[in-house]
């Protein structure tokens, strides 16, 4: 980073916000894909929203990319800093401005972490939806740049459905607002928030957001079901779609998954091939109703045992173990990559037969957790990093799982994100004139390509990873880089 | 994570397997209390662990490292929110054993540190050394843990030695035999906890032995780098404690999860599974009553109380005591016990840190504070002489009333006549 840079910034920041040391910077070499990563030339650490625009602008005319960071939870490389380019860490920025339990409404800072919401909301009988496993860590600010969602999306949405009014400042420096406190002023002209919201950084960073806020549901149903099947897992989501019933989450996690959970939080779950854990929730007459009409479909679907959570410790020791789950495969392997894909749920089963395959092919281990409702796959492929050839093989994998998801008519990202992970596959989703006519609005909006630059759009500046050579898509010919 | 770790210390693989098991996913960051003040990664867990990995691989130099390691509490808050199952200590404790080696003292430093190691492990030439002057606060930045903060307090009038019997018989039929141990800056600074914990046991049926050579635990000397002479002090206490107790217990946190250390610290050595046996039965005054559970319901006060337990790091993370004091006050009539918001989070006790790091440990006690002042308690209860030092500490000064209790006088207190 040159004199005149560090000069510029220090007309922002004091000297202690501006971070150059070497122990200073490595810690935000990576977010949680640690494959990646690449030292940026300084990470400013602001303390609000005027810190940020006068950052945005100063980065805007002295052409410095930069990478907002919440709390590096992206799974895809999201918040990878640039090589020389500038980190805004936005952490500092972490307070609920305003709630109000009329209006059922929050207006918080980008850094506010997502459980807090909830956290702050729950004496009104409130609560903040969208729960991504990593809620008790995950930003605000980070959830808008991947539209994050969570085992509860599959009734209530994900975050774009959750956001009421966002003011930005645009990569060109512009401040703008978009939405407001109340639904109905959605709706008139594009919607601008749906754009922002998913945008992956590319467009600006969100500087105040303002959510909508639920009740909290009167009564929950938790019932765990045990298959000695996977398919039969999956077969009996299906089932559950089919019959009408709309319940607040699906998830299954296979045998590996259950194993790592249960070594970290001692979740107590049954001994089993695939777990089923579906959860009602809503007014105590209809979700009782619900209930029987599920316990019919459970018992028809071959579970070997079923669980019903009695308590409210259960229920949270059912979660806990499912939200633990990615993080606890570090407790199997040394490394591993998590996947995120997406199949049409009446497919499932299938796609879990082919996953199955793969894996065999592969002599690789693949530990499934997913957003079963919403037909979102998580596989974790499991390798060790220090076998030469490992990460290329589990990297191979992954895109084969991904060329599958496109092949059953489903998406490479659910919720995770393309961010530098995913961008070479981009072109197995989208056709040329899809993406020009993306690239087109990017730079409607950023014309110097200084937000989040390399990130999500194929090709662009050399990765800064270990991936080499063809990529896997680009061997089975489903895509093709020049 | 991957890692090029390489390294003939003793330590190095439980160094190693730490930072392998650790899949930088953040989740430890909520429950960091560095983190939560300065929202910076290298004062997360992760960070560190992601420093420490890179001054082991020798890319870093660790004096560029150190001020983020010397900044973490080591309240191993985010050991048990990690759900991949990293062991931070064996990577913070194994490190810091390896920079004091590699460490330069000046001249100065060599003094302080060779007072500290002939004094503060043994009672009787520590309260001879106290009474003299001797511990001035020259030392305090050179101590660990609860002792600095501690010695800090230092009051000019020391508590008169009130030696205990080196057994106490249990009354009535007896249901259990234990060695109680006295600490060594607790002993000589408030000596009325061991006298507590002692008659607490012995009216519940425990014979309480409390030999008279013992040492302290040895951590101080751990944390100054002098690992042989820890070791000995152990094996002193290794070989008074009688070998037929059910347990070992301590009354101070930090103590307790030291001695439980023992294993790593004995590795390789010829009496490693000694090692391994004593530290096995070290066990917290709290979690050894709640288990054999109270002879006799307690007394309780004549009025209602409102009680705050303040958890110590070293019990609720370290060593996951969370329930067993909490039903033993709520076992006492007219206890009423309240939680306080972030309970999990230290009250910048660790020791040297209120010296070290003025700033984050007066911020943290102010946040505990009034977490605490939230709750309208009449009396507040810890397990560790750190924070109820720290806690008086700053109780005094914000010109609060606010008792504060070990949980051993409390229970003493609500005995029956
Ligand atoms: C164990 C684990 C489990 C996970 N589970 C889920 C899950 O269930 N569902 C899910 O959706 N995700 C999940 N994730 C992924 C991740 O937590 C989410 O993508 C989350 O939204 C990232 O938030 P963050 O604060 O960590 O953002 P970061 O990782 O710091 O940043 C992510 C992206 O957001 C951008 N960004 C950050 N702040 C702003 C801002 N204010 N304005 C504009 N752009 C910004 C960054 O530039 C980057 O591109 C999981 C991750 C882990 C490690
Ligand atoms: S929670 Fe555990 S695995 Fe995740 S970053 Fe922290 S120490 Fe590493
Ligand atoms: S021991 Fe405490 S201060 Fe140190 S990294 Fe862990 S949580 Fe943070």
């Amino acid at each position: 980073m040159n004199r005149a840079i560090y000069d510029a910034l220090e007309t922002i920041y004091p000297a202690e916000r501006i971070l150059m040391r070497d122990a200073q910077l490595l810690p935000y070499e990576s977010d949680a894909l640690t494959a990646f990563n690449t030292k940026p030339g300084a990470v400013v650490i602001p303390l609000n929203e005027d810190e940020i625009i006068a950052t945005v602008r100063l980065c805007h005319e002295l052409d410095l990319p930069f990478v907002a960071r919440g709390s590096g939870t992206s799974l895809s490389g999201g918040s990878l800093p640039i090589a020389d380019g500038l980190v805004i860490g936005l952490n500092r920025l972490n307070r609920i401005k305003r709630l109000d339990p009329r209006q059922r409404i929050a207006v918080v800072e980008p850094g506010v972490v997502n459980l807090h919401i909830s956290q702050a909301a729950q004496p009104y009988g409130l609560y903040y939806a969208p729960d991504p496993s990593s809620q008790s860590i995950c930003t605000i600010g980070g959830n808008i740049a991947f539209n994050s969602g969570g085992a509860h999306c599959l009734k209530y949405g994900m975050t774009s459905n959750h956001v009421l009014g966002l003011k930005v400042v645009l990569a060109d420096g512009a401040v703008t607002e978009f939405g407001g406190e109340s639904l109905e002023g959605v709706g008139i002209g594009p919607d601008v928030i749906g754009l922002f919201i998913g945008s992956e950084g590319l467009f600006g960073i969100a500087l105040e957001i303002t959510v909508r806020l639920m009740p909290q549901p009167e009564r929950y149903r938790t019932v765990l079901a045990a298959y000695d099947d996977l398919g039969c897992a999956g077969d009996a989501v299906s089932m559950v779609v089919a019959s009408g019933l709309l319940p607040g989450a699906m998830e299954i996690m296979d045998r590996l998954a259950i194993k790592a959970a249960e070594a970290s939080v001692n979740a107590g779950y049954p001994d089993a091939e695939a777990l089923l854990i579906v959860e009602l929730e809503g007014e105590a007459p209809q979700v009782e109703a619900e209930f029987e009409q599920l316990n019919g479909i459970i018992a028809e679907s071959g579970a070997f045992e079923t669980r019903v959570a009695q308590s409210e410790e259960e229920r949270a020791r059912i979660w806990k173990g499912r939200k633990s789950a990615f993080s606890a495969v570090g407790r199997l392997s040394p490394d591993y990559i998590v996947q995120d894909g997406v199949v049409p749920r009446s497919r499932l089963g299938e796609a879990l037969l082919e996953i199955n395959a793969l894996k065999q092919n592969y002599g690789l281990d693949v530990a499934n957790v997913f957003h079963a409702g919403d037909g979102n796959l998580h596989p974790l492929i499991l390798y060790d990093g220090r076998e030469p050839g490992a990460l290329r093989k589990a990297e191979q994998l992954a895109g084969e799982i991904l060329a599958l998801c496109v092949a059953l008519g489903g998406s490479i990202t659910g919720e995770h994100g393309i961010g530098m992970e995913k961008r070479d596959y981009m072109p197995a989703m989208f056709s040329e004139e899809e993406l020009d006519i993306m690239q087109a609005l990017r730079r409607a909006i950023d014309p110097k390509e200084i937000a989040n630059r390399g990130k999500m759009f194929p090709g662009g500046e050399a990765p800064a990873l270990a991936l080499q050579g063809m990529h896997p898509l680009e061997q089975q010919g489903v895509i093709s880089r020049e | 994570m991957r890692h090029q770790i390489v390294s003939d210390d003793l330590r190095a693989p439980e160094m190693a397997e730490a930072v392998e098991k650790c899949v930088h996913c953040g989740f430890c960051l909520a429950a960091c209390p560095t983190y939560n003040l300065l929202g910076e990664e290298m004062d997360s867990p992760r960070g560190r662990i992601y420093l420490m990995k890179n001054v082991l691989e020798e890319n870093l130099p660790a004096a560029e490292a150190q001020p983020y390691i010397d900044r973490c509490l080591g309240c191993m808050a985010c050991v048990p929110a990690c759900p991949s199952g990293v062991e931070y200590g064996d990577l913070l404790v194994g490190y810091r054993a390896l920079q004091e080696k590699q460490r330069q003292r000046p001249p100065l430093d060599a003094l302080a540190r060779k007072l500290i190691c002939e004094t503060l492990p043994y009672p009787r030439r520590f309260r001879l050394a106290a009474l003299s002057g001797k511990l001035g606060k020259a030392l305090l930045p050179v101590l660990p843990d609860a002792f600095a903060s501690m010695l800090s307090l230092l009051p000019d009038k020391l508590p008169p030695a009130r030696p205990l019997p080196a057994v106490l018989p249990a009354q009535g039929e007896r249901r259990g035999k234990v060695a109680l141990l006295l600490g060594c800056v607790q002993q000589v600074l408030a000596p009325e906890i061991s006298h507590a914990a002692a008659q607490v046991l012995a009216r519940n049926g425990v014979e309480v032995h409390m030999p008279r050579q013992q040492g302290c635990c040895g951590s101080i000397l751990l944390h100054v780098g002098e690992e042989e002479q820890a070791r000995d002090i152990a094996r002193r206490n290794f070989g008074c404690i009688p070998a037929d107790v059910d347990a070992i217990i301590t009354t101070a946190a930090g103590c307790g999860s030291g001695m439980k250390d023992y294993e790593l610290l004995f590795k390789g050595q010829a009496d490693a599974a000694r090692a391994a046996a004593f530290s096995h039965r070290v066990i917290d005054f709290s979690a050894y009553l709640a288990r054999l559970g109270l002879r006799e319901t307690t007394a309780g006060f004549s009025s209602q109380r409102r009680v705050v337990y303040q958890d110590a790091c070293h019990l609720l993370h370290a060593q996951s005591h969370q329930s067993e004091p909490r039903a033993l006050l709520n076992g006492i009539a007219n206890l009423r016990l309240v939680e306080i918001a972030d309970a999990g989070m230290c009250c910048g006790s660790a020791g040297t840190y209120n010296i070290d790091q003025p700033e984050i440990a007066a911020e943290l006690s102010r946040r505990k504070v009034a977490s605490i002042l939230a709750a309208e308690p009449d009396l507040v209860v810890s397990g560790n002489i750190g924070c109820i030092t720290q806690l008086r500490q700053e109780f005094a000064r914000q010109n609060l009333t606010l008792p504060v209790a070990h949980i051993a006088e409390v229970l003493l207190q609500a005995a029956p006549a």
